[in-house]
Order: structure tokens, then C-alpha cells, then sequence
């Protein structure tokens, strides 16, 4: 590109073009208008919150954005001993630890049922993807208060009733925990249908005569999928996995929409981002020890991630 | 993908549909001849248009929120006539009252100020992270109520100022405990605007009907749900968490006890941790109403003969009233153990004024006129929307709809039985980690003294952070 606006600049004296085309020509001028706003966007809402996380991390910043007193590693010190925060990554890694595969199982079962109905498959593709178009708000809300509202009017519990089971309340009762139910329960829903597509589009494009080889030599059903249709998917598989550990951890719409109450949020099945907004944007106005929980929960999600891409093999070369 | 676009939206749909303040701002000086001649804009008038476009569009997602046209209900009252920018104009924010006509109420007396234009906001949803975010910027409020004044950190953060001179002689005519609440240092920074106070609400037919006596103890109140439960209707409801969220104050208060006594914790004692578990086996019986559409801030479940005891606030007094009619009594939280005495806590939204305030002299002078001279409004807002006490002890006289029945009852309790709802050096850190410590106790059976004393631990470090 550099040379072809050397050469412009170059030849531009010797043309009679009008100034004005002359202007319009550069191809520096396009590349900022169309990639200008996004970077712009970028910096401003990604890139430069996040370095002053980071900075506001090592100060004292109460009720300020703009501290002035640096503190080191104290915020970090805090939060680290903070018992609330530490239950709340540990409950969010297993979380994680079942989430992940109970979605990714789900999804890739869901698209290969799908891949293989003869009619209709468009229909089924849509009425699963569907749930992905609704807001996790308006989603919480149906699950809390009408499916799993807690008294005998409550949809589950009047069909417990008809059952002759006692009403349940869901979300008050904490031995056992069924809250976990409701959310594990919405997130199935919302989600599911989002990774069937990337996994429906990854079946269709697994070249047709593998399958017909692998059944001249006896592998079909369980065999093909386990032999052809699996390995074919890696790439997707690693893409999908790498999402719903970075969703799990960041868990907080439906979460927060469905537990928490007049008091505020519980402290069950409290995502660290839940915490993290209570102690940085909610009364606290604590925005270093907000920080320092932040870039903890950055550094944990990455330790993860480059875990499972060890186990998964992803970014190791093709063979 | 999914996550990201879907992210934000929690917090819009608190907001309320986002107004399109910007864009209709970018569009009005647009020359009206535009509309009528179809021609093709020039590739320059383009650009110039998706850039306002976006602007105004983060505008709009910014502040989508800044009640520059709230209400609707076209009386202009707000003061402002869609004054966007407006130089010189006080805004004032208000958290989302839910009686109607509040909001209306509060239009009209801003409006009938003279001395300045002042924008009433009206914030639905998240009030008080919204307003305190608002404070560390220059496009906040200028005036705000904020829940029992100012928190701690506010004050020394210096982000509200120093509001005694607006007293003046009114100062003695204030409630004096909720004034203590808004102190730091000797000085107030806080107006309390009208006082509100939690308290039992029970059904006097069905007690009447189980034969029981309105409970004076907590052993009282226990015995009292157990009998009241039968079939669908439950005792007593304390809120969907089983009242872990409303009991700390009480708890401590009715078992002689406090937050804080002389700088020091005064909770992680063999009498709030009994009275706590007293509250888990209450949990685990059955007698509690749990799981309700509505949770204890809202009359719903007393009034839809869910539960025949309820806790509840004052402001549902009206509706109380509109749907039991006089079916309905009123109880403070019962004494506990020997040396206990009743209690109810009493909170007050007070008003107080931005650092950042463009003309912080403008602002409390609005300030001291609504909330300290016109006694007239003070004494319309407590009564005629809501049901609130007003601050002043020489309007509560005057307020006629406390001089009789469960009202005039309710306001005795004010009297005899009130304490502030948190002290001021109770940080929000020290809040969670009791509120946490509490639903721990109560639903999952937590030691009660080992929790406590965890508790008192944070705090303690809390009140050394805070210093003296």
C-alpha cells in the first residue's frame, strides 16, 4: 500500500484531475472512514477501560476514578483474602467445570439430531435457535417468576401438584440448592441453540465421501461419528469450548435477574462479576478493589483458557 | 457473541425505554426545507449524518436516562421545558417512587421555585449505584436524595458539602436521631425529606380466628406463625430470602443490642447469635411464607391472603387500607430474650448537594427552601401520595392521617420504638458481609457465633479504615 501512495503522490502533479478527486483517491482516507469508528470504538470502550482497570487497581480509589494514592499490590492483597470473593471463583469454576461440557454435549447432540432429520430441518434449526434472539433479562423473568415461582401457583409446582407433590420454593430454599436448577436451566435454554448452529454448520461443510468410505469399511453410526464426524469438528469444538469458558466465567445476567432480591444479591451461587459490581459500581464505589478483583478474574479465565487449549490442542499445528 | 450484545441490556431495561433525547437534539435546527425537496446529499452531508447519527446514539445510550422529558404528562411542570443544557438550571434527581403521583408532586414544587430553573429527574431502577456513579462525573445531579443520607465514604470522599447552615433555627425541629445519622464531624450533610419506618403488619381476623394474641416476644411470634399456617396460607412472611435481608436491625435492637456501641461492634454475642438461629428453625419449619410473587416491601402477599402476618413498610398503608379495609393491625418487631425491648427501624431519604454542582450555593439555597421552609409541600409529599411521616416534628402534628387508627398506632411506635437504620460508619462492606453472615444463618444453618464474630472481624477493619 505504501508504494502505491508513493506512486500517487508521485504522479499527482503531472494529472489535470480535479483537487477534489484528488482527495477522495487516497486510499488512507477510506481505510480510516470505514476502520476509523470501529478502532475508535475500540479504544474508548475496550482498550483504554481496561488500562485504567488496571491502573486503578494499585490505588486507593473510593469514590474516584482519578485516585492519587498508589497502594501496590494491597487491593489484590484484600481481595484475595476476601472470603466472599474466593467462594464465589471457586463456586464459578465448578460451575464452569459442569457447564461447559453439559452445553457443549447438548449442542453438538442437538446438531447432528438435526443435521440428520430428512424434513424440516430448517424448521427444527429455527425453533431451537430461537431461545438466542431472547433477552436474558425477560428469560430470568419467565423462569423466576412464572415457571419456577415459588408458591402453588408456580408452573413446575402446579404440575408437581397434579403429581401430589408438596410446592416448592425454588429460590428461597437453599438445602438443596434447586436454585441451581432454575439457572442451569435457563442458561441450557438460551445458549444451546446459539453453538447447535456453529456445530450445524460445521457438519454440513464434512465432505460427503469420507462418510461413504468409512461405510465401505463398516464404519457407520456411533463408529462414523466417533471416527469421521468428531475429528472433523475439531476446529468448531475448540472455538465453542473456548466460548462457554469465557461465558461461564462471566456469568452475570441471568444470575443476577433471577437471585437477587430487595437485599441484594445472595450469597449463593454468586458470580465473581456479581461481586465485582457490588463492590466497584454498587454502594461501594470501591474502584481499586473492584480493579485488582477484575484483573484476578481476567488472569484466571486465561489460565483456564490456555489449559484447555493444551488438552484441546488448540493453536497447535495442523498435522 | 450472544453474551456481549446481550450484556448491556440489564441495565437498560431498568431504565425504562431509551428516549431518543440525542437524536431528536441533532435533528431540530435541520433546515425545515430539507424534508421537502427529495435530492441526493452529497457524500459529505452523508458522513456529517451517520456521524451525528452515532453520536447522538451513544449519547442516547449514555444518558438515556437523564429525564430531560420524563413524565409525559405534558403539564411542563418539569421546569425545564426540554431544557437540554438549560445553562444555570439545578438538576435534582429523585429515585423511582412507586405511588402515584409522586413524581407529578415533585414537578410541581420545583417548578413553583423561583430563584432558579430546576430539572427534576426521575430515576427508575438501580437508584442508588446510578446516582452514586452520577457523582463521579460533571453531568450528574446537583441536588439528589440518597437512602439516610450520604454514605460515609461520600463524605469523605468529598463528593457532598457540608449542608448545616441551611438548618438555621429548623435544626432542633428535626428528628434528632435521623440527623445524628447524617453527621460527620459536626457537620450534616443531608436534609432528611420524609421518614419511613418497617414494621409487622398482621390480619386481625385470622388471628382472631387461630385465637392467638398478637405476639409481644419472638418465642410469641414463633408459636403465633406456627398456629396461623394452615393449608395455603402460611404465618408469617419476612421476604422470599426468609428475612435474611431485613433482620440485622431489628434483631440486634430487640435483643438490647446495636450495630455499633461506643466504635465498637456490638452484635457477635450469645444473644444475637440465639435470636439468629431462633430465625433458622423458623426457616426449616414450614410456617414461613416463601417463594412469593412479591417480595416483603409490597403488601402483595398480606393482601392476596397468602400469609397472615406480614413484615412490611408505612408507605403501604394506603394500600393496606384499600384492600383490607380494617382488617389489619400493626405490631414493631417483638422484644427478645429478658432484657429486650421492641424496635422498628426508621429510615429517612434525605437530600443532599453534589460537590461537583455547577453553582453549589444555587443548589442549596434550593435545597433549604424546599426541604427546610416549605413546610406546606414537606407536609403534602409525607401525606397525600405515599404514607410517610414527615421529618419535622412540628408537621407530624399537623398530619392528619396519622391521628387515627393503625396509622396513629404506627406513628407511636416511631416514636417510643425507632432506631436509625444503620449507623453512618456502617460501610456498604460492612453491610454485605452482615447481610451475607444473616441469609447465611438463617437458610443454610450457619453457626451463628462463628459467622458473628467473621463479621465483626470485617467490620472492625471497616471502622480502623473509616478512622475516628
Amino acid at each position: 500500500m505504501a508504494e502505491q501512495t508513493v506512486e500517487r503522490a508521485g504522479s499527482a502533479p503531472a494529472r489535470p484531475a480535479s483537487p477534489r478527486r484528488k482527495w477522495t483517491d487516497s486510499p488512507h482516507l477510506w481505510f480510516w472512514i470505514f476502520v476509523g469508528p470501529f478502532i475508535a470504538g475500540l479504544l474508548v470502550f475496550v482498550v483504554i477501560p481496561i488500562l485504567w482497570s488496571v491502573w486503578l487497581s494499585f490505588y486507593d480509589a473510593r469514590n474516584t476514578v482519578t485516585p492519587t494514592h498508589f497502594v501496590g499490590f494491597d487491593n489484590y492483597r484484600r481481595m484475595l483474602g476476601d472470603a466472599s470473593f474466593r467462594s464465589s471463583l471457586i463456586t464459578f469454576v465448578v460451575f464452569a467445570a459442569f457447564i461447559v461440557p453439559t452445553t457443549f454435549v447438548l449442542s453438538l447432540g442437538l446438531a447432528v439430531l438435526v443435521n440428520g432429520v430428512r424434513r424440516g430441518k430448517a424448521f427444527f434449526r429455527s425453533v431451537f435457535f430461537l431461545p438466542t434472539a431472547c433477552s436474558y433479562v425477560v428469560a430470568a423473568m419467565i423462569w423466576r417468576h412464572s415457571l419456577f415461582g415459588g408458591t402453588a401457583a408456580g408452573m413446575v409446582n402446579t404440575v408437581m401438584g397434579w403429581l401430589g407433590g408438596a410446592p416448592i420454593a425454588w429460590l428461597s430454599i437453599v438445602h438443596p440448592p434447586w436454585y441451581w436448577l432454575v439457572l442451569v436451566s435457563v442458561r441450557l435454554w438460551l445458549q444451546v441453540g446459539f453453538f447447535m448452529v456453529l456445530f450445524l454448520a460445521a457438519l454440513q461443510r464434512v465432505p460427503q465421501q469420507l462418510y461413504e468410505a468409512a461405510a465401505l469399511d463398516g464404519a457407520t453410526g456411533w463408529k462414523a461419528f466417533r471416527y469421521i464426524t468428531f475429528p472433523q469438528l475439531r476446529a468448531t469444538s475448540t472455538a465453542v469450548l473456548m466460548l462457554l469458558l469465557v461465558n461461564a466465567f462471566q456469568a452475570f445476567d441471568e444470575f443476577y435477574n433471577v437471585l437477587s432480591t430487595t437485599g441484594g444479591y445472595p450469597p449463593y451461587a454468586r458470580p465473581p462479576l456479581v461481586y465485582l459490581f457490588n463492590v466497584a459500581l454498587g454502594n461501594g464505589q470501591d474502584f481499586g478493589d473492584g480493579s485488582a478483583g477484575a484483573v484476578i478474574l481476567t488472569l484466571i479465565i486465561a489460565i483456564f483458557a490456555l489449559l484447555q487449549g493444551r488438552f484441546t490442542g488448540i493453536g497447535r499445528r495442523e498435522s | 457473541m450472544t453474551r456481549y450484545s446481550i450484556r448491556g441490556r440489564q441495565f437498560r431495561t431498568d431504565e425504562g425505554v431509551p428516549r431518543s433525547v440525542g437524536v431528536a437534539g441533532s435533528l431540530r435546527p435541520q433546515p425545515p426545507t430539507r424534508t421537502g425537496t427529495p435530492r441526493t446529499p452529497s457524500r459529505r452531508q452523508l458522513l456529517a449524518a451517520g456521524g451525528g447519527i452515532l453520536l447522538s446514539g451513544a449519547l442516547a445510550a449514555c444518558g438515556g436516562n437523564t429525564g430531560r422529558s420524563s413524565g409525559g404528562s405534558g403539564d411542563g411542570s418539569s421546569a425545564g421545558g426540554g431544557g437540554a443544557g438549560g445553562g444555570g438550571a439545578i438538576s435534582q434527581w429523585y429515585h423511582q417512587y412507586g405511588e402515584q403521583g409522586t413524581e407529578q408532586a415533585v414537578k410541581k414544587y420545583a417548578a413553583a421555585y423561583k430563584k432558579a430553573k430546576v430539572n427534576v429527574q426521575w430515576i427508575p431502577g438501580n437508584y442508588d449505584q446510578k446516582s452514586a456513579a452520577a457523582l463521579l462525573t460533571k453531568s450528574g445531579p446537583d441536588v439528589f436524595e440518597y437512602g439516610n443520607g450520604p454514605t460515609i465514604d461520600m463524605i469523605t470522599g468529598k463528593q457532598v458539602v457540608d449542608l448545616t447552615d441551611v438548618f438555621g433555627d429548623a435544626k432542633d425541629d428535626f428528628t434528632a436521631s435521623l440527623l445524628d445519622r447524617m453527621t460527620w464531624k459536626g457537620k450534616i450533610y443531608g436534609v432528611p425529606q420524609v421518614v419511613d419506618m418497617q414494621l409487622f403488619v398482621y390480619r386481625k381476623s385470622m388471628l382472631q380466628k387461630a385465637g392467638v394474641q398478637p405476639p409481644k416476644t419472638l418465642d410469641d411470634l414463633v408459636a403465633a406463625a406456627k398456629k396461623l399456617t394452615t393449608g395455603k396460607v402460611k404465618g408469617l412472611f419476612l421476604g422470599n430470602d426468609g428475612g435474611a435481608g431485613i433482620l440485622a436491625g431489628p434483631v440486634l435492637w430487640s435483643s438490647g443490642h446495636d450495630y455499633l456501641k461506643d466504635g465498637e461492634p456490638d452484635f457477635a454475642n450469645a444473644d444475637v447469635a440465639g435470636a439468629l438461629a431462633k430465625f433458622h428453625e423458623l426457616f426449616t419449619s414450614g410456617h414461613l411464607l416463601l417463594g412469593a410473587p412479591t417480595d416483603w416491601s409490597d403488601p402483595g402477599a398480606i393482601t392476596s391472603g397468602l400469609t397472615a402476618m406480614q413484615w412490611t413498610g408505612l408507605w403501604n398503608f394506603p394500600m393496606l387500607k384499600d384492600k383490607l379495609g380494617d382488617d389489619f393491625g400493626v405490631l414493631p418487631f417483638p422484644a427478645i430474650g429478658t432484657s429486650g425491648k421492641p424496635s422498628v427501624p426508621v429510615g429517612a431519604y434525605a437530600s443532599c448537594v453534589s460537590a461537583k454542582a455547577k453553582d453549589v450555593a444555587a443548589a442549596k439555597a434550593f435545597v433549604k427552601w424546599l426541604w427546610v421552609d416549605q413546610t406546606d409541600d414537606q407536609l403534602d409529599f409525607a401525606q397525600s401520595y405515599g404514607f410517610h411521616v414527615p421529618s419535622r416534628q412540628s408537621l407530624i402534628g399537623k398530619a392528619t392521617k396519622l391521628q387515627s387508627g393503625e396509622a396513629k398506632t404506627a406513628a407511636g411506635y416511631l416514636k417510643t420504638y425507632g432506631h436509625p437504620q444503620t449507623p453512618l460508619l456502617w460501610s456498604p462492606k460492612s453491610a454485605t458481609a452482615m447481610t451475607d453472615a444473616i441469609d447465611k444463618i438463617v437458610r443454610s444453618g450457619a453457626d451463628s457465633s462463628k459467622s458473628l464474630a467473621g463479621v465483626a472481624k470485617t467490620v472492625t477493619a471497616e471502622l480502623k479504615r473509616i478512622g475516628g
